[in-house]
């Protein structure tokens, strides 16, 4: 008898998330742990956490971690990352922090080529405020501040991360993934190692972005939820790598 | 055989490994979770195969493993 599964080992022992039932996250925080515990980096990482429901990261990695501002994630992450070149520096943001509050700064660690590594849950409002639009919540999605659904003539288009990192010379890795079924989270696992596997290899900045289900702020249940990233986030928000500098991933 | 263990205390009821189990070994427990729902318990049927899909899609660490 053999264990095929372990909880991975950068997370602290005995870790309770302090997420919603259903939470994407958790998921997200455990393939991030795995990759890490896959190329050995626990000890040399150092990760950017970025503000929403992201923040409680570091109350569950064992790894050293800095809270840094809204949206400023990927700065903090560059003057890390500069003045430690031999260190693992990652960031982990929503898609409020990374695509709204912080898109200057998000786009300029691709357009300088950062040595980092981003993972961007992308669950369409501000979950921890409780279900405010945020740049990527659907045309028609209802939110606490868009009660009668997006508009796009009032409120505008639903933001592209994966697409809009893809197209700088400086990235090297960009892709969008999912949690909403077990086959999807197996690729998302490739996609966060890819990621994090071109900062090992210097070769610019690695982007992921996960198509996670909130739950709580849906009024759906867990299931309910997973199936509206199927229905209706997947026909947004295409599923794939849109730029792989090493060319293995597809 | 192969079989999963499940920390009762992390479990938040969303019942996702139900619905992931391809060999529908995992049922609602009797037991109350920390949420005030019934946890998720596995059944040792014989029937698991060790796929680890509900150790995937767990959002709370809950299935602490898998052997086979």
């Amino acid at each position: 008898m053999q264990q095929v599964f372990k909880i991975p080992d950068s997370l602290k022992k005995n870790t309770e998330y302090t997420f919603c039932p259903g939470c994407g996250h958790g998921v997200a925080v455990r393939l991030l742990c795995q990759a890490i515990d896959d190329f050995n980096l626990r000890e040399n990482a150092i990760c950017m956490v970025g503000v929403g429901c992201t923040a409680f990261l570091y109350h569950f990695l064992d790894i050293d971690a800095l809270e840094c501002p809204h949206g400023r994630a990927t700065a903090e992450g560059t003057g890390v990352k500069r003045i430690n070149p031999d260190k693992f520096v990652f960031t982990y943001q929503g898609d409020g922090d990374y695509a709204a509050i912080g898109m200057t700064e998000s786009m300029y660690a691709g357009i300088r080529g950062e040595n980092l590594t981003t993972i961007c849950v992308n669950n369409t409002n501000y979950g921890m405020t409780g279900g405010q639009m945020g740049p990527t919540t659907l045309i028609g999605q209802v939110t606490t501040t868009t009660p009668y659904g997006r508009d796009e003539k009032l409120n505008g288009y639903p933001v592209k991360i994966a697409e809009q990192v893809a197209q700088y010379k400086g990235t090297a890795f960009s892709a969008r993934v999912s949690l909403d079924s077990v086959p999807n989270i197996i690729k998302a696992q490739a996609a966060i190692k890819k990621a994090c596997e071109v900062q090992i290899k210097k070769l610019g900045y690695g982007f992921v972005e996960i198509l996670s289900p909130c739950p709580t702020n849906w009024k759906m249940t867990p299931e309910q939820a997973n199936e509206h990233i199927r229905e209706n986030m997947m026909k947004e928000y295409p599923l794939g790598v849109f730029k792989d500098v090493t060319g293995e991933m597809k | 055989m192969a079989y999963i263990t499940i920390d009762e205390k992390k479990c938040k009821s969303c019942y996702l490994c139900i619905n992931a189990c391809p060999k529908k070994t995992i049922k609602v427990g009797e037991k109350t979770g920390k949420t005030g729902e019934k946890v998720a318990e596995f059944v040792d049927s014989g029937q698991c195969i060790g796929c680890k899909s509900c150790a995937l899609v767990c959002p709370d660490l809950a299935i602490t493993g898998v052997y086979r």
